[in-house]
């Protein structure tokens, strides 16, 4: 009896319809997929993209090369060499960052004792050489000069759970 | 001598007529099923170029074209340049007998359905021939599922036609969609419902289209008899393949849905309207709606096993359609349907 019924309901093709309304349910769902360059998903103010050097407001850069982000990075992707100014403060004179080697795990961020380093929401950036790889001093503090409003931002933000 | 020379060109004018809207209409219809693909995988589907990705098929047509024609040392090269044209020849020449309207018909000719029939078996030739001709094993397997699925569903496709001509009395298509006017209930995919499902589903199988695509079979034999084909080559099989889907949905509406007929026609109210009367758009319409049961199959259904389409085809379809002959037979006698 069983065995009829079966092949009567095969016969009946009702698992092939049962399969074409699952699909045809998908069809008119609604689809998460972004058009990407034009959608984005929202960051998180924690994000880590692209590196960043900080400013004070006066000017001034923040960084007094105590190297706490060089000794802590885990893939020693930062090169620091100092010397003293002639108003005797500490300042760096190279600050290189190899971004291939980074794994932007965010160490250095959370070590720098003046939020000198950061890593900016910047997530969509390319290499068109091998030798840009390595970003330096100027070119970090020029990222934090252009995106300092979004950086600051994004730290007021998440201020309250540092 | 101008006579006949006005009657060539008006001919060759008129063939014009139906092989650019059907190649435009592959065109779309490629684009069609990635977007129903893709929705049906709950994704988007091209949608950068153009419009909604509206000029994507031509892009398409542009890569294709300026791709490098490889032909393998070891091909028989005339072959291999002959068979994507043998496939691509019956496909467009089978569209002379399709009537859009009864006044919109390039050749009305008596044997219509009979020459659909042979053509469409011509198609075969140009798969088998390019599997064989690449000189490649995956090719040639692809090639000898081909001939051996084509054989196979031919038999059943053919039979369920017999029921069509048995209650229309006919091998004129005109003729088949007119003995089928009054309604939706008139029309043969009721009193021929088993043929008609067969019918599709071996059409399905004879464009070698998902779910039986095992000439294609990419997990086993990457892309079968085409696996050797580049560039246009390639797309001019492409074009075969998706022309036959195209004719193959025209014929189910045309034999089974009533062509051109309106479905409303006999309802009082939209009688005279262009919902209730008979016209180009109806025919259009249906075969847009098989042309999208192709690909909602294709999102639905995994591949046959090999064996299972040979013991679909033998043992489940022959059967059956020989069966249903006998009831059409007897509908053609009582006088319940057809002429």
């Amino acid at each position: 009896m069983q065995a009829v019924v079966r092949y009567l309901k095969s016969l009946m093709l009702m698992e092939l319809f049962r399969g074409m309304a699952l699909t045809w349910r998908f069809g008119v769902a609604p689809k998460p997929t972004l058009n990407y360059p034009e959608e984005k998903t929202p960051k998180s103010p924690r994000y880590r993209g692209l590196h960043a050097l900080r400013r004070y407001p006066n000017g001034e850069e923040r960084c007094i090369a105590c190297k706490l982000c060089e000794a802590v990075c885990p893939a020693l992707a930062i090169t620091i060499e100092s010397h003293n100014r002639d108003d005797n403060t500490r300042r760096t004179t190279r600050y290189d960052i190899d971004l291939f080697k980074c794994i932007y795990c965010g160490f250095c961020e959370e070590s720098c004792p003046v939020d000198s380093i950061v890593l900016t929401d910047i997530g969509e950036y390319h290499m068109e050489s091998n030798s840009e790889k390595v970003v330096d001093k100027q070119q970090l503090l020029a990222i934090g000069d252009r995106f300092e409003q979004s950086i600051a931002a994004n730290r007021a933000r998440d201020a309250r759970y540092r | 001598m101008i006579d006949q020379l006005l009657t060539l060109l008006w001919t060759m004018a008129k063939i014009l007529m139906i092989i650019f809207p059907v190649t435009i209409a592959v065109a779309y219809y490629t684009y069609f099923e990635r977007k129903v693909l893709g929705y049906m995988h709950a994704r988007r589907g091209p949608n950068r170029i153009g419009p909604l990705g509206l000029l994507q098929p031509f892009a398409d047509v542009v890569k294709m074209l300026f791709k490098e024609l490889i032909v393998p040392t070891n091909a028989s090269k005339f072959l291999f340049l002959l068979a994507p044209l043998l496939s691509l020849g019956p496909a467009l020449a089978a569209w002379a007998v399709v009537p859009f309207d009864d006044w919109l018909v390039l050749a009305d000719i008596d044997a219509g359905l009979l020459l659909i029939l042979a053509l469409t078996s011509m198609g075969v030739y140009g798969i088998l021939l390019g599997g064989w001709a690449s000189n490649s094993k995956y090719a040639l397997l692809g090639g000898l599922r081909a001939a051996a699925q084509t054989v196979s569903y031919e038999i059943a496709m053919g039979f369920a036609l017999v029921g069509v001509i048995v209650l229309a009395g006919t091998l004129n298509l005109t003729a088949i969609v007119e003995a089928q006017a009054g309604n939706v209930f008139t029309w043969y995919w009721l009193p021929l419902l088993p043929l008609f499902v067969i019918y599709f589903v071996s059409g399905v199988a004879e464009t070698n289209r998902a779910p039986f695509d095992v000439a294609e079979g990419e997990s086993e034999i990457v892309a079968g008899f085409h696996v050797e084909y580049s560039g246009a080559g390639f797309a001019v099989f492409f074009l075969a393949e998706y022309a036959n889907m195209i004719l193959i949905s025209a014929l189910a509406s045309l034999l089974f849905m009533g062509g051109w007929l309106s479905p409303f026609a006999g309802i009082p109210v939209v009688g005279d309207t262009l919902l209730g009367e008979g016209g180009v758009h109806w025919f259009l319409l249906k075969t847009a709606f098989f042309c999208f049961l192709f690909l909602w199959f294709r999102a639905t259904f995994p591949r046959y096993r090999y064996d299972q389409i040979m013991r679909l085809g033998w043992k489940v379809f022959i059967p059956i359609t020989i069966v249903w002959i006998m009831v059409a037979g007897v509908f053609r006698v009582m006088g319940w349907f057809g002429a």
